[in-house]
């Protein structure tokens, strides 16, 4: 295990330097001068010009830049925003807890409702209920969920009024961040109505963010079962006259959930992608939101930092993931 | 001794190109949502090509005394505009029916641009193995550390928003994906014996590479041209939608969602009807791509 622990961690430093390398050429190769860039409409000096070119050390031959990008990047020193010139590691946490918030409500919606309908679609394969559940997760698997954000938009807050149509909160709370989860938040305030409020701004963002996700755990839930169903030791518990639930409840979900976890663990990159969209909906102030933003207002630093934290995160999860496998699933540490 | 005759076993069934079609399609008419899907998506190709003759106004005309005019059905509906006008009253049908060719044009130019890279890249990976291969997959660990669509407009954000450099970018951030399967494919018939046959006899590498293994390893590449069709086409109008797409007048389905943002909850139609048309074009892809696992797998196949 500790063999394979180093080799899977020997691997994701190649990519990490990778990542940084990607970051910082993203921005360097976008045309025109940073400086003129930074001073906008009202123009620099050439003077002025020649000492911020020294400043910001865009004068030094770009490896030297690189790695000076890439060592104070490692010390969490990200530069600083174009446009709020609070540094871009801040910003990021600060806005970080919403997306998170966001995100692992998406999973549980995804796995609760489409853990328990893949088995139920498995288990009677072939009927009427296999084939609806499948046909609706397959939809939901096509879904654009900007124009479903819209849709749920229009009938529950536009038609029914039920719920909010953005932000996290209603204006009339305010309180000091704790843990910047706002539903942990507004029950430590204490203030009555605060946690019903981040509820109902919490909901369709939830349906919205967790659409894709659950359709992918259904279908895979459903395969993963039927793939188990058939093996040996499920026939021999069923011949040993166990019921029906706890053959499908215990021996083959057992089972059955390792490839499911994997799969959760592979839908981060996609609950950050359908974060764009699902915060630019419904103005939910995480990242996603952040980082289309500071793409249309040209602040460079920001979709720089924000791009190379997003791929970290993504990196350190999928790690995270490989890692459980190779512990629940001794087979995998072995291979190459 | 009895002159006995000796029985060869031979194999019955029909071969070429001709058999593998027919067994082709008897696989992949079991599946009912298959079919449906082919014709539907078959449907929306033959809008796309006679867009011009079918549709009944042009897609940018304005017809200024009926500006967000609901569909015939609903009261104040006109029957010129079957399904409505938006805010600058173009012609809500035409504009959908125009749409189809974006939507189709972007699916096929990735898929065949990310498919033509990812598998040339992955052949090499595979056939060449050592340091190469080391290289080339971690390049394309670096790709897939970013999420698609966050890549896709960070790269539309440098080369300037627009179509084209839409379906540039979504096609890199598509390739990985073929590269990756290929190489699997390849590391799986590199040591067969026909390839050892082959290459005893002195076929050339290249020739090796895209004659000789590149046909074994289709089947699994076909299906994921399936899948990143319907992404391409997704990816495209979501690009679209936050602006970094096509630009208006354009009709593509993801701009003309967001300009009919802000009549959200004044006209359902501008806003219900270009999803509605993204969401059974890739629901109709989307089958099919099922379909075709099915009648392609192996493993599922009970020959």
């Amino acid at each position: 295990m500790f063999a394979f622990l180093l080799r899977r961690i020997g691997l994701i430093i190649p990519t990490f330097i990778g990542v940084t390398i990607a970051a910082f050429a993203f921005v360097r190769v976008l045309p025109g001068d940073p400086v003129l860039l930074m001073a906008g409409e009202r123009g620099v000096t050439p003077e002025r010009h020649a000492a911020l070119m020294k400043q910001f050390g865009f004068d030094r031959p770009i490896y030297e830049q690189y790695f000076d990008y890439f060592f104070s990047a490692l010390q969490g020193d990200l530069g600083s925003s174009l446009v709020t010139k609070k540094p871009v590691w801040d910003e990021f946490f600060t806005l970080f807890p919403a997306t998170l918030e966001l995100s692992i409500c998406a999973i549980i919606f995804a796995v609760f409702i489409g853990v328990p309908a893949g088995i139920y679609a498995a288990t009677r394969r072939g009927s009427w209920p296999d084939q609806t559940i499948m046909g609706t997760a397959l939809v939901g698997y096509s879904m654009p969920i900007f124009w479903w954000g819209l849709l749920l938009i229009i009938l529950f807050s536009g038609i029914l009024g039920w719920t909010p149509v953005s932000g996290r909160i209603s204006l009339l709370y305010f309180f000091k961040p704790v843990t910047g989860f706002m539903l942990i938040d507004s029950l430590l305030s204490g203030q009555k109505g605060a946690f019903s409020s981040a509820v109902s701004h919490l909901i369709l963002p939830t349906i919205v963010l967790g659409t894709i996700p659950l359709a992918v755990v259904a279908r895979q839930t459903r395969s993963a079962m039927l793939e188990v169903l058939s093996e040996d030791y499920v026939r021999t518990a069923r011949a040993k006259g166990m019921s029906p639930m706890r053959v499908v409840g215990v021996h083959a979900l057992r089972n059955a959930m390792i490839p499911v976890i994997t799969t959760i663990g592979l839908q981060v990159g996609v609950l950050l992608a359908g974060a764009i969209l699902t915060e630019t909906i419904f103005s939910w102030p995480g990242i996603g939101k952040w980082m289309v933003d500071s793409i249309f207002r040209r602040d460079y630093p920001s979709v720089q930092g924000g791009l190379l934290m997003i791929a970290v995160i993504v990196m350190t999860v999928n790690l995270i993931v490989d890692l459980l496998y190779g512990l629940v699933n001794p087979r995998i540490r072995h291979v190459r | 001794m009895s002159d006995q005759a000796i029985e060869v076993a031979t194999d019955t069934r029909a071969t070429g190109l001709r058999a593998t079609l027919q067994e082709f399609w008897h696989y992949f008419s079991e599946n009912r949502g298959a079919v449906i899907g082919m014709w539907f998506f078959i449907g929306v190709c033959m809008v796309a090509l006679l867009a011009d003759l079918i549709a009944p106004h042009g897609a940018t005309t304005q017809y200024r005394d009926a500006l967000l005019t609901p569909p015939v059905w609903q009261e104040g509906g006109d029957w010129r505009f079957l399904l409505g006008t938006d805010a600058v009253g173009r012609d809500m049908l035409s504009r959908l029916i125009h749409g189809s060719r974006y939507s189709l044009f972007v699916g096929c130019i990735v898929v065949v641009g990310a498919m033509a890279v990812g598998v040339t890249v992955g052949l090499i990976a595979g056939f060449v193995g050592g340091t190469v291969d080391t290289l080339i997959m971690r390049l394309m660990d670096i790709i897939l550390s970013f999420p698609s669509l966050l890549l896709a407009l960070v790269l539309v954000a440098i080369l300037g928003p627009s179509l084209t450099n839409a379906m540039i970018a979504i096609a890199i951030v598509q390739q990985p994906h073929y590269v990756r399967l290929t190489r699997a494919a390849v590391l799986g018939e590199r040591n067969k014996d026909y390839v050892t046959a082959a290459r005893v006899a002195g076929v050339r590498p290249l020739r090796l590479m895209f004659h000789t293994i590149l046909p074994n390893c289709m089947a699994p590449l076909i299906v994921q041209a399936a899948l990143s069709f319907s992404t391409a086409i997704l990816d495209a109008a979501a690009l679209g939608f936050l602006g970094m797409g096509a630009q208006p007048p354009t009709p593509e389905w993801g701009t003309m969602l967001a300009e009919a943002r802000e009549f959200i909850l004044r006209a359902w139609w501008v806003v219900t009807l270009p999803g509605l048309a993204i969401l059974l074009t890739v629901l109709a892809i989307n089958l099919m791509g099922d379909g075709l696992r099915d009648a392609l797998d192996p493993k599922l196949k009970r020959s």
